[in-house]
Parts: structure tokens; sequence; C-alpha cells
């Protein structure tokens, strides 16, 4: 904390280099032999699926996980890191996915927390808080330290955590999927502030599975797939399909939008000033889908999404307003009276509201189709059609592995999901509530359940996408809303760019109570 | 832990009482007894005669009938601490029934299915507190222990008190009344056989209903099976009305079987070791079965060894609640993994 102006390393040695790392956990070969050699001044992607190893080998380098064979150096120098504790005294500042401040805190009072007791044990506000700024401002960034970290906007909270991962002198940053809560003129933001940071001399590793961003910020590129590197390649010398090669191992096939299902006058799912159930009040909300059409709602998490679902699916009381399925009053109706009125739901939370962890996947393909006459002879069901069922729909959503007496809870989460949407699809439903249904899955996968979706479209069924991924909202909606502060707004038909739905996410276009909203909050 | 296979299931029951075996080996030491001395008498008094297999039995009994109704409860997702009370409604419910009723074969009968009905309404209580206001059942079904207790107290006083008003106990059930002897001039009676059925039926219900599929979707995660289209709430309130009817049962039976009258104090405690049988069955009937015949035996046992061995058999009431603390802790942090999973 002393200097924060990184040390200059010794003539020609990479600020960090990882030779030689492999850990196995069981079975499972998690790294093998990996290498990642990153310069001072240099923002370097390491890329790969989920699964891939980055966050083991990240977790090696925090002191986290314990390598079985390799070498790590750090300005030429061999270090042994055995803690964070270690990893922090060597010079690594970890940024994690999920954000570690203490809300009610100030800035300078969460920079002072890390930075472990002042002088004295006593905190003297105009100290720290100068402290902070002039801490602040010779990384480049700009922070106020008087401001209550709950006041700030995640991107200004993950510039506090960057500050504060950078505070013990740190001269290798690692930032772990930077972006995933930042809407895109925060996304700038952070790039800008990244920057300025490797231009000051620092190392950054820049941790990520989306490819357009790896090849916009980052200078060089190491793709891990199944804990071994595919490659360092420069981001000049490469482009979007090279990467998702070494990255998935094949090439996609790419999402194919089919011909669009002649969208009728029908407007199958209809919610009429809805208001939903939270504990801050929101406007009533008012919004269509018809037959044979997406619509999406883009969003950055946490604005109101989750509750827009739960209403819809019967989870949680509507307040007032109404929402109609083909015509029929569904507002007050249970999610099985739904379920039978034709909606299918793909949860967000698929752990917590999907699946039935302790069940077999035969069961959980069960859980609604059970009631059919087919699965069951009075009042006892028929193992024997649980299992044809299950085998039929495995095998149709290329579940691995395919086995229908397995507990659903020792599969991947790609291919519970995949069980999921084969359970709300084999009841044709006529609409479909779907949260985030390619979260934390692998490229080949999103882009198959990606398909499924452009498909049910196609055959007319009326999908209501609520993603945070912007990508995905662009890439299948044929209408997008913008949910900000449990508002709904929606993108003009014109618009719909990422440009446009970028700023919608951060508040643009929406009324100024909204934003207001956000800045008490 | 009930995602667990069931041989990894069994070994940790196993294990669980093997340690807790060790442990009072332990304590008996300390207290200057012989431990070898101390399970040879707890050992003969379980199962070292006929007569001592026969007072197992029908400790065994009530122990099953209550484990029942606890593990059905447990399988919905609900906490059922109110056996013991269900178990009191029944004898109750029973014990009214049958003496106002002319003696006779269906006087028994039909007091069996009263008390049944009376531990169902004891169950229902709670069950509809928590369905209509959230009212937690763990609460309702403990505060419900003392009011059954309390009734059972009421009328042994009052209105069900023996003629001679003596004791604080009712008039004796009529011989045709009773449940009858196994075996003529024994001591074991048709309950147990019949707690035996039940076990079998609520497996059946579990493994092979619709209904029993939706009750364990419901009791493993209540969010995804409503989301389902299946309401938890159902699987609630029958989880917690026929198990303590199943309870209650058991109370019915003990009285028409076993003590013939109603008095305070009527329960050894058996809804409350109920819990710690189920847990040790892992919540399958059939593994509840020999649960409630180890701590059957155990009662029955612990009573030799302090005659036999002059060793206090509240070392026996020790060992069940060690028993269940270990259950409690390995199912908890089977869910703190279940949690951490979910994350």
């Amino acid at each position: 904390m002393e200097s924060t102006a990184p040390a200059s390393p010794p003539d020609g040695a990479p600020a960090l280099s990882m030779r030689g790392v492999s850990k196995r956990f069981g079975e499972l070969a998690a790294l093998a032999d990996v290498g990642l050699e990153v310069k001072s001044g240099e923002i370097h992607a390491l890329l790969g699926e989920n699964g891939a190893g980055k966050t083991t080998l990240m977790n090696v380098l925090y002191g986290l996980v314990k390598p079985d064979a390799g070498r790590i150096e750090i300005d030429g120098r061999p270090v042994a890191l055995d803690g964070p504790r270690a990893a922090r005294a060597a010079g690594i500042g970890m940024v994690h996915q999920h954000l570690a401040l203490v809300e009610p805190f100030t800035v300078a009072e969460n920079l002072v927390l890390d930075r472990g007791p002042a002088r004295g044990g006593l905190y003297r506000r105009a100290v720290e808080e100068a402290w902070a700024r002039e801490l602040a401002a010779g990384f480049g960034l700009a922070l106020e330290p008087d401001r209550r970290v709950a006041e700030l906007s995640l991107g200004e909270r993950q510039r506090v955590e960057i500050v504060k991962a950078l505070t013990s002198g740190a001269r290798i940053l690692v930032l772990d999927e930077p972006t995933t809560v930042l809407t895109p003129p925060e996304v700038r933001d952070l790039f800008v502030a990244l920057r300025e940071l490797a231009a000051r001399g620092r190392a950054v590793v820049f941790i990520s599975h989306k490819l357009s961003e790896v090849l916009d910020i980052c200078g060089r590129i190491t793709v891990l797939r199944q804990g071994v590197v595919q490659g360092t390649v420069a981001a000049a010398a490469t482009d979007e399909q090279d990467l998702a090669r070494r990255m998935v191992g094949h090439s996609l096939g790419g999402l194919s939008r089919g011909p669009r299902f002649p969208v009728g006058q029908a407007r199958l799912l209809e919610v009429v000033e809805l208001g939903v159930d939270s504990a801050a009040p929101r406007p009533a909300m008012n919004f269509h889908v018809s037959e044979g059409e997406i619509v999406g709602i883009a969003g950055v998490e946490g604005n109101g999404q989750l509750e827009i679902c739960e209403t819809l699916s019967g989870m949680r009381p509507a307040r007032s307003g109404t929402v109609r399925l083909g015509g029929r009053d569904l507002t007050r109706a249970s999610p099985l009276e739904r379920a039978r009125a034709g909606l299918g739901v793909i949860p967000e939370d698929r752990t917590q509201s999907g699946v039935v962890l302790e069940m077999s996947v035969a069961d959980n393909l069960a859980l609604r189709a059970h009631r059919r006459p087919a699965f069951r002879r009075g009042p006892f069901r028929l193992q024997s059609v649980f299992d044809a069922n299950a085998r039929e729909l495995v095998a149709k959503f290329e579940v691995r592995p395919p086995d229908p007496d397995r507990a659903i809870g020792t599969l991947s989460g790609g291919n519970q999901q995949k069980l999921l949407l084969a359970r709300e699809l084999s009841e044709r439903p006529t609409a479909l509530v779907a949260a985030n249904p390619t979260r934390g899955l692998d490229v080949a996968a999103t882009e198959a359940l990606q398909n499924r979706l452009l498909q049910a479209r196609a055959a007319g069924m009326a999908i209501l996408l609520v993603s945070t991924d912007l990508d995905e909202v662009l890439a299948l909606s044929d209408r997008i809303l913008v949910a900000f502060r449990g508002q709904l707004a929606e993108v003009p038909a014109e618009q719909l760019d990422r440009e446009t739905v970028g700023l919608m996410m951060g508040g643009v276009g929406f009324p100024a109570a909204a934003r207001e909203e956000a800045i008490r909050l | 832990m009930r995602g667990a296979p069931l041989s990894g299931r069994l070994r940790a029951a196993f294990v669980d009482v093997a340690v807790v075996v060790a442990g009072l080996a332990l304590l008996v030491a300390a207290c200057g007894h012989s431990p070898r001395e101390a399970f040879s008498s707890l050992l003969g008094g379980a199962f070292g005669s006929i007569g001592s297999i026969v007072i197992s039995l029908l400790k065994t009994g009530p122990l099953l009938w209550t484990g029942l109704g606890v593990t059905l409860a447990f399988r919905a997702g609900v906490w059922n601490i109110g056996a013991e009370g269900q178990f009191y409604a029944g004898a109750l419910g029973a014990a009214a029934t049958a003496l106002a009723l002319p003696p006779g074969p269906f006087a028994a009968l039909t007091a069996l299915a009263a008390g049944a009905l009376a531990g169902a309404l004891w169950g229902f209580l709670p069950a509809a507190l928590k369905v209509r206001w959230g009212v937690s059942e763990v609460l309702g079904t403990i505060m419900l222990n003392f009011v059954a207790l309390e009734l059972v107290s009421w009328a042994v006083h009052g209105p069900l008190q023996e003629s001679s008003r003596f004791y604080p106990q009712s008039e004796r059930i009529a011989e045709s009344s009773q449940l009858a002897p196994l075996l003529e001039g024994g001591r074991l009676h048709w309950g147990i056989p019949l707690a035996l059925l039940a076990a079998a039926a609520l497996h059946v219900f579990l493994t092979y209903t619709s209904a029993g599929f939706r009750l364990r979707a419901a009791g493993f995660n209540p969010r995804a099976a409503r989301l389902a289209g299946i309401a938890p709430e159902t699987s609630w309130l029958l989880a917690l009305c026929v198990g303590g009817g199943l309870a209650g049962a058991g109370g019915a039976s003990e009285l028409l079987g076993v003590t013939h009258r109603l008095y305070e104090r009527f329960s050894a405690g058996y809804g409350y070791t109920a819990i710690a049988v189920a847990l040790l069955g892992g919540l399958e009937p059939a593994a509840v079965v020999l649960a409630a015949l180890f701590f059957g035996a155990l009662e029955a046992g612990s009573g030799t060894m302090q005659r036999v061995a002059g060793i206090p058999s509240v070392l026996v009431t020790l060992l069940q609640g060690a028993i269940l603390v270990l259950l409690v802790a390995r199912r908890s942090s089977s869910d703190v993994a279940a949690a951490r999973r979910a994350l």
C-alpha cells in the first residue's frame, strides 16, 4: 500500500509466468500442463467455456488450490502461493465475479476495511477519504470516497473492487468474468479503466467466455479447453470463428432462425396493467406476446425480471391487473391451472425452482406428465411409462449421460437445463416463459437450446425470453422490452440494435422517476 | 441424506449406532460399572427369553406406529414433532369410544378407527394453521402435544374417570372390546401385525402411487414442485393428517391391546422417540420397522439392565438422545451441502 507504482520487472521477464501447471480432481484432469505468460502493460484474456479450467487456474494463482505440478514466476522470480495472503503479498490482485463490498459502508470505509486498522485503530473520515481519492487517482480511476456503496451502480462498485484489489500494490490484476453484471455503457467504462491500468504498467488477466469482448479489449488471448491450452494468439491475428473453434473444439452450425411464423392478430399472452408484488412500489406493466413470436426482455439482473417471471408462472401473487393466455384470465390461477391452459415455464433458478435434485431424470421429466392418463392406472403410477418417456426425451434432447435412472443432481448444469426444456416443451404449451434459459451452458449447448426455442417459435409458440445476456436477446427476439428498476419499456422496432438496447438498460428512455430511484437506492 | 444411495444410508445409520454404543460403553465404565455386564444384561433383557422378546415387541408397536407417522410427514417436507400428542389423542378417542359402546369386537374396531381419526384431527390442526396462515408446523405440532396431554389428564379426572373415583384413570376396557391377543393367553396383540401392515402400505403409497410421487417431490423441493403444478400444501395436509392418524392408531392400539385403561402419562415418550426412529430408519418404511425394533429392544432391555446390573436405565435415554443428535446433524449437514451445491 505504500508504493502504488509497480516495481519495474527485471529485463525481459514477464510479469506473470505459469508453466506446466497440472491439477487433478479425482478422475478429472482440471488442468493439464497449462502455461500462461502475461507481460507488464498487457491485457491478456483467458478464454474458455464453463468448466474449461479457467477458474481452477486462477484459484491456483490466488493460492486457493494447490497444483499437483507446475511453476509460477512473478517478474522472473519463482513464488510459492499457499494462500490468498501469499498471493497478495506476491502482487496479485483478484476481482471476483460476485462483488464483496459492505453495502451500508462508504467507498472509503470499504477500502480501509480491506487495508486493515488505521493508526491507533481510529477511522478519521477526512484523512481516509483523501487517501482513497488519491489512491484511485494514482490508478487513473475516479472514485467518490464519501458515497455509500449501496448507492452505487454495479459498474461503480466494480471499480471500487478494482481499487481494493490494487491497494496492496498488486501489479497483476485478475478479473473473473467482469462484464456479466454490467450494461454495455458500463462495459465501455470498464474497458477504458483497464486500458489505463495497463498503460501504467500493470498486467491484467481478463477471464471471459465472450468472444467479442475478448477481441475488443485484449492484446493476446490464451484459450483453454478441458484443462488444456489450445494456443495463445494475438487478438489482431484471429477472429471469432477461429476463437470459437479453439474454445469449443469444432465449428458451430450457427443459429437458424428458420421461416418466420405468420404473426396473426392473436395475442396469445397478454399482460394488462399488471402490478407485481414487490417491496418497492412498481408502475403497472403492459405487454403481449403473439403467436409465433419471441419477445425478449433485456436488462441487467435485478431490475424486476424475477418478479415478472414469478408473477406469470403463478409463484407470486399479482397485486393488480390481468394476465391472459389465449383469452383466458389466469391472473389468480395456480401453476397447475396455468399449465393446463398452455403455459410452460423455465425458471431462472434451475436448482431452486426447476428440478428436484434428489430425484431421478425420469421422475423429474414426469413432474408434469405424471397426471396424464397414460402415466397412471387408478391411483398407481406406471414406472415403465415414466422410463419410456424419459428415454425418448433424453434421446431427443441429447442429454448426457442418457440414463433415466440417475439422480438429476449428478448431471451437469447444461444437461439439467436441457431436461427442463424437454419437460416443458413435451407438454406442448402454446406460450413459454423462459428466464435465462442458457445461463451457465457451454457454447454448443447454448446454441442447441436457442435453436430449440427458434423451432418452437416457428411452430407457432409465443415465447417470452427473459435474459440478462444481451447477445441472446438480440439474436432471438422479434421485439425487445427493457427492464429497468422494475419498469418495462419497448425498444422501437427500427432501433433493435446493441447501442439502443444497451443505453436503455442503463435507464435512457425511462421516465426520470425511475432513474431517480436508481440513485436513491 | 435422502438423496444418498440406500446402502450408503444404511452404513451411515450403522456407524451412528456403533459410535453411540461405544460412547455409552465408555460412560458406563466411567460410572464404575462393567460395560460387558451392562450390555449383556441389556441384550438379555431385550432378547434373552421368550418373555423378553415379547416385551421388546410390545415396546416396538407404539414406536413403529408413531415412527411411521413422523416418517410420512418428513417425506413431505414438514416437521411432525407432534406424534406424542397424536398418540394421546388416539388413546383418548379410542378409550371414549370403547367405553361408550356395548362390549364386543365391533367396539374394538370402531375404537381403533376413532383413535386414528382423533390422531388425524390432531395432525390436521397444525397442517391447517400452516397452510392457511403460514404458522410453522414445528410450533403447531409441539404445542398440541401439551393440549392432548392435558386433555387426557382432564378426561381421567372427569368424564372418563373410573366409577370408584379412586385413581385418575378410566374404567378398564371390557375384554371383548380389547384388541385380541395373537395367541390365546399371550400378551402380543393384533395391533402389532397391523403396524407392520401400515408400514407396508406406507411403502406402497410412497413408491408406487401418483400421490406418493407428488408428496416426495414436494418434500424434496417444494418450489420446484409448485412450479411444476404440484401444490405442496396438498401433500402437507395429507402427510400431517395421515401421519397423525398413524400415531393416533398407535395410541389406540396401545390402549386396546396393552394398557386397557387410559391414565395420565399414558405414553413413555413414544411420540418423541419416534423422531429418532424415523431418522434412524432413513425415512424408508422397511428400515423404520428395524429402527423401531432397535429402540423397542433398548426400552425393554434398559429395565433389566437397571435391575440386574444396577446401571440406571436413564443411560438408555441418553443413548437415544445421542443417536437423535447424530442423525439430525448428519441430516442438516447434508442439507447444507445441498444448499452449497445449489449455489
